[in-house]
Formats: structure tokens, C-alpha cells, sequence
């Protein structure tokens, strides 16, 4: 359970982080922003109130992992890891830029903080199961975050790992899907329908959890319910606005890889600024 | 000097081939805004099948509709056309010979911003390696509309790759497009300069350069990396004395070793490749990192007077 104060400071720490994954793809000209936007409550969530983690200490053993599977929205954690103090926050006017170490999608050797290296779709949840399994084999007790998008879950791969920790038993993996219902080119249902979607991750032997993604009581209470059973991996859908904050981005599934203009660059900070 | 799309030239093929020929349908992966087959989708609806976030599935389906006498042009970036999808092109479509051809956008280097991830430089030599498969790489907007109108008309797999950016309109290649045949721009018998897909415009840049320090390059446009023209390149090694290499792709399996492989059996000749050297990429700007990783005109003249210098040595 969380109290009103700590829900409105993970507020106000999603207003910010949003404001720096704008100026980060603002600064680079390129990069995605709208399902950046649409995860950051759910990142947030994890990284100040939810995951057992250090900054100062980004290899000690015991921290919960957290693996950003859909690698094209690493400007939230990105984000988050430069306000963690993971890196230095002036790292990020390098984004996507040559020699930075802020690659266009996540490079785990060269980024503190970063987990697992994604981009291809599909490949974060499997590299995650296998990592919970390795601290598993070990007996270890951290837990494995791995927050997946809607379109990255068609690929086939996505249903062999669900089969995968399943078998496995698997009960550290703790996985999202983003539900934003869109991916590059239009509506989930459109393009390949995913529906029913907590029913197939249930038939595949997961427990799931149906959640407002951007409800900080709802993304905290799945996860601490999640965390008290044993036996099965959890799968929450967590239903989220792709382009959330910033009005004329919402719902647009022409945001999802384009940068914003100076004027829309403007609009929006003033947007994220009025919501302080 | 005008900048264009390959990848337009491709989906701009597709609709003028499909309207005459109701065989061809287009399948993409969730990246049609990306590839440009959009465009096809808006005109002709009932003949694109969005496949959504499954390129491998996508390979095999069109396996199936080729089998079934359709030819369908299978689209999505070069990285999850040769690597995720590797053994459904390899089984489902090399192996038995089935008449689908493969449309890969976002090839090389000049991908930019979205880092090693999605620069794929390992496609031609992946492709080259499978039997049965042609493998193109147009080298402007239209010579991309050329080489898939070729593609069509073509029985078997064929392997099309196009980049994400603008590149250099260039007149010389606009001359049709025969599938296994290269194009010889400007001729020269100090050495000669192989290029292949948005070389070009560098090859023949380096050339202006070295005609300028007294050396007559030939330049031969190699836009089908897969069957080799053994009689340009057989040509090259008689009558020059050398060659360079120039690809957006590997030094390691790409039109550099091909080329190398055919001279070293046939005449003997000095090859020296631009091309990435056996690194993954960075995010950065198209035109920054072609420079960075060493695809530009200096570094053809410098391999050229390097190959100049050793073979005089000799
Ligand atoms: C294997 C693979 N295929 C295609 C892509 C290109 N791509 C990048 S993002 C994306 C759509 C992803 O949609 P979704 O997972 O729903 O992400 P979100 O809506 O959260 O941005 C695609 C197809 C990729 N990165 N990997
Ligand atoms: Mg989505």
C-alpha cells in the first residue's frame, strides 16, 4: 500500500523524467518519443519505489534487475538511470550521438544500469528468463523486471519464452506488457490482434494481472501482489496512453518514432510544465 | 546535386509492377510507414498483408503464397530480413527455389541514429551464402525502381537491398538494369574501382580525385553482388593494375571478398576493400558516420595509391 504522498512525489518524477526524454530526442533529433512517454509510470514506478537497487553500487549482486526489452524507448531509461545518479545527467545531451555510450538502443557494455542489450524485438524476455534462471540455479533472491511492448509480442519468440519460464517455474520474472494498443504501423487489432491478451499469458501458465499503467496504486499493488506468490511468472498488462503528458502525442501512432519540431518541442515542455 | 530515397524507388516499383501483374502481393512487418510499402497498402489494399512484429513467419507465409504460383515481395530492414528470419529465407525460400523476393530497407551503415542494433552490415554476405539467391543492391532511387521492376520479372529468390536515407541521384546508372551484369561508368587502365549499391557516388568521386593526381580510374557499378559479372571483372584484373572495393556493408563477406575470390582463380590481381572493417557501428548521423567508418572517396584513393604503390614495388 502507498500513501498520497508518496504517489504525488511519483508524480511530480514522472512530470521530470518525461520532460528529459523530450529534450533528449529534441537534442538528437531522433529517437522515440512516444512510447517513452507512455512506459515512464511504469519505469518510474520501479525505480523509485519498487526495484531493490543502487546506484552507487550498479553491480552489486542482489539488485533487482529490470530489462527494458522494447530497447527502442531507451530514452526512459535513460532518463531514469542519469536521475538515479547511474551517469551523469549531462550524458544525456549524447544521445544517439558518436562515441557516446547512449546508443540509439541499449548497449548493456557501455551504459551503468543497463541490464541487457535489446533493439530487436523479442530478444530482452528470453535473455531475461535466462538470467532468472541463472539466480534461480544459484538460489539467488533478486527479482527480474522485463517490461515488453504490445507489437514486440508478436513475434513469435515472445510466446517460446512464455512457454520457457513457465516450465521453469519462473516466479522472480515479474514482465509488463505496455498495452498502448499500438505499434509502428497503426492499432494492435489491426495489424495482428493480440486480444485476448491476459488470457493467453494465462492459458500459457502465467498469472497475470490487468492494471491502469499509469496509476501508481494500481502498478505498485500488482507488482507487491505479484511478488508474495510463488510457483508461476506474472504477467501484468498494464493499459497505457502511447505519447502520455504531452496532449498532441497521445494516442498518435505518428509518434512513435518521430521528433518533435522547435514549436512542437515548445509545446510540449510548456504542456509538462503546467503539469508540475 | 538531387538526394532520393531507395527505398521509394522500390515501393514506387511495386505499384506500377503489381497493377500490371496480379500475381505480386506485398507482405511488410509492421514497418511500412518505414519501408515505404505504405504507400502500396493505400493503393492497392486487398494485394499488402501486414504480418504485424513477425518477420520470420512473414519469410515462410510468402514461401507458401510463392509455392501457390503468387510472387510475393517480402519487406522489412535488412537486420531482421537476414539475421532474425535467417533460416526461414535459407529453408523456406533458397533451399526449395521459391519465387519470393525479399525487400530489405534500412541496409548498412547509413541507417544512422538507431545504433549497431539496426545497422546491418553482415545482410549481402548472409545472402550471398544461401544457393539459389540473387542478390541486388541498387545504388539510387532509380536504379532501386530498376532492380525490383528486374527482381518481378526474375524466376527464383532475390535478395533486394535498399538504405534508410537520401542518396545522390546519379544519371550514370539510370541505364536499365540487367540482373548479373555491371555497369561500366568511366573507363581507365591505371586500376579500377568496384562499387556497389550507394558507392557509386564515391567511386566515381575518388576517380575525379585520382584523375586529378594523373591516375585513370575505371569505375564499374556492380548493383548485383550475386551473380558476379566475370567478364568486367576478369577484364579489370587483365587490363589494370589492381582493384578497390567499395560496399556499405562488411569487408567480410560482401561484394569485397566475392570480387577477391573471382580474381585470386582467374587472373591474380591486387583487391583492396573499403567497407566497414569487422566492427558493429554507432548511433550517429548518416553522413557522420559513413565518413567515421571509412565509406567515403578518400579512403577509395587511398586504398587506389596504395594498391598503386605496392604493385609498382612489385
Ligand atoms: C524484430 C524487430 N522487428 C522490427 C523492429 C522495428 N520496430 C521498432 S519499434 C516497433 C513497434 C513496436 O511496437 P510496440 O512493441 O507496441 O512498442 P511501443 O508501442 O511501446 O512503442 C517495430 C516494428 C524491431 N526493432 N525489431
Ligand atoms: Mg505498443
Amino acid at each position: 500500500m502507498v500513501d498520497d504522498k508518496t504517489v504525488r512525489a511519483l508524480e511530480a518524477k514522472a512530470v521530470e523524467i518525461r520532460r528529459s526524454i523530450l529534450n533528449m530526442v529534441y537534442r538528437a533529433n531522433s529517437g522515440h518519443v512516444g512510447g517513452s512517454l507512455g512506459a515512464t509510470d511504469l519505469v518510474v514506478a520501479l525505480y523509485y519505489h519498487l526495484l531493490r537497487h543502487d546506484p552507487r553500487n550498479p553491480k552489486w549482486p542482489d539488485r533487482d534487475r529490470f530489462i527494458l526489452s522494447k530497447g527502442h524507448c531507451s530514452p526512459v531509461i535513460y532518463a531514469v538511470l542519469a536521475d538515479c545518479g547511474y551517469f551523469p545527467v549531462t550524458d544525456l545531451e549524447t544521445f544517439r550521438r558518436p562515441g557516446s555510450h547512449l546508443q540509439g538502443h541499449p548497449f548493456a557494455p557501455k551504459t551503468p544500469g543497463i541490464e541487457a542489450s535489446t533493439g530487436t524485438l523479442g530478444l530482452g524476455i528470453s535473455t531475461g528468463l535466462g538470467m532468472a534462471l541463472a539466480a534461480k540455479l544459484r538460489g539467488e533472491p533478486q527479482r527480474y523486471y522485463i517490461l515488453c511492448g504490445d507489437g514486440e509480442i508478436q513475434e513469435g519468440q515472445a510466446w517460446e519464452a512464455a512457454m520457457f519460464a513457465s516450465k521453469y517455474r519462473l516466479d522472480k520474472v515479474i514482465a509488463f506488457v505496455d498495452r498502448n494498443y499500438l505499434q509502428t504501423d497503426g492499432n494492435t487489432e489491426d495489424i495482428m490482434p493480440l486480444e485476448p491478451l491476459a488470457a493467453k499469458w494465462e492459458a500459457f501458465g502465467w498469472r497475470t494481472f490487468e492494471i491502469d499503467g499509469h496509476d501508481f496504486r494500481q502498478i505498485i499493488a500488482a507488482v507487491e501482489c505479484a511478488r508474495a506468490l510463488q510457483g508461476k511468472p506474472t504477467m501484468i498488462v498494464a493499459r497505457t496512453v502511447k505519447g502520455r503528458g504531452v496532449s498532441f502525442m497521445e494516442n498518435e501512432v505518428a509518434w512513435h518514432g518521430t521528433p518533435p519540431s522547435p514549436e512542437q518541442y515548445e509545446r510540449a515542455i510548456e504542456e509538462l510544465s503546467r503539469a508540475i | 546535386m538531387q538526394f532520393k530515397r531507395t527505398r521509394q524507388g522500390y515501393a514506387d516499383a511495386l505499384i506500377e509492377l503489381a497493377r500490371a501483374n496480379p500475381r505480386i502481393l506485398v507482405l511488410d512487418s509492421d514497418v511500412a510507414k518505414a519501408t515505404k510499402t505504405c504507400d502500396f497498402a493505400e493503393v492497392l489494399p486487398d494485394r499488402f498483408f501486414n504480418c504485424g512484429v513477425q518477420e520470420g513467419n512473414m519469410m515462410s507465409v510468402a514461401a507458401g503464397l510463392a509455392i501457390e504460383g503468387f510472387i510475393p515481395f517480402a519487406t522489412t530492414f535488412a537486420m531482421f530480413a537476414s539475421t532474425r528470419a535467417a533460416d526461414q529465407v535459407r529453408n523456406s525460400i533458397a533451399y526449395p527455389k521459391v519465387n519470393v523476393k525479399i525487400g530489405a530497407t534500412h541496409g548498412g551503415i547509413s541507417t544512422g541514429g538507431d545504433g549497431a542494433s539496426h545497422q546491418c552490415n553482415e545482410d549481402i554476405a548472409i545472402m550471398r551464402s544461401f544457393p539459389n539467391m540473387t542478390v541486388l543492391v541498387p545504388g539510387d532511387y532509380e536504379e532501386a525502381r530498376l532492380a525490383t521492376c528486374a527482381a518481378a520479372a526474375w524466376k527464383g529468390p532475390v535478395y533486394l537491398r535498399f538504405g534508410r536515407g537520401q542518396y545522390p541521384v546519379m544519371e550514370e546508372i539510370h541505364g536499365g538494369f540487367e540482373i548479373g551484369k555491371a555497369k561500366l561508368l568511366r573507363p581507365g587502365n591505371d586500376l579500377a574501382i568496384v562499387s556497389t549499391g550507394i558507392m557509386v557516388s564515391e567511386a566515381l568521386a575518388a576517380a575525379t580525385e585520382l584523375e586529378k593526381q594523373g591516375v585513370a580510374a575505371r569505375v564499374i557499378h556492380m548493383p548485383t553482388v550475386k551473380p558476379l559479372d566475370g567478364d568486367v571483372l576478369l577484364a579489370a584484373a587483365r587490363e589494370t593494375r589492381g582493384i578497390v572495393t567499395a560496399e556499405e556493408h562488411s569487408i567480410i563477406g560482401g561484394l569485397g571478398e566475392a570480387v577477391a575470390a573471382f580474381v585470386a582463380q582467374t587472373h591474380p590481381a591486387f583487391v583492396r576493400r573499403v567497407g566497414v572493417h569487422d566492427v558493429f557501428g554507432e548511433s550517429g548521423r548518416a553522413d557522420e558516420l559513413l565518413t567515421l567508418y571509412g565509406l567515403r572517396a578518400a579512403n577509395i584513393v587511398e586504398q587506389a595509391l596504395q594498391i598503386l604503390d605496392t604493385a609498382v614495388a612489385v
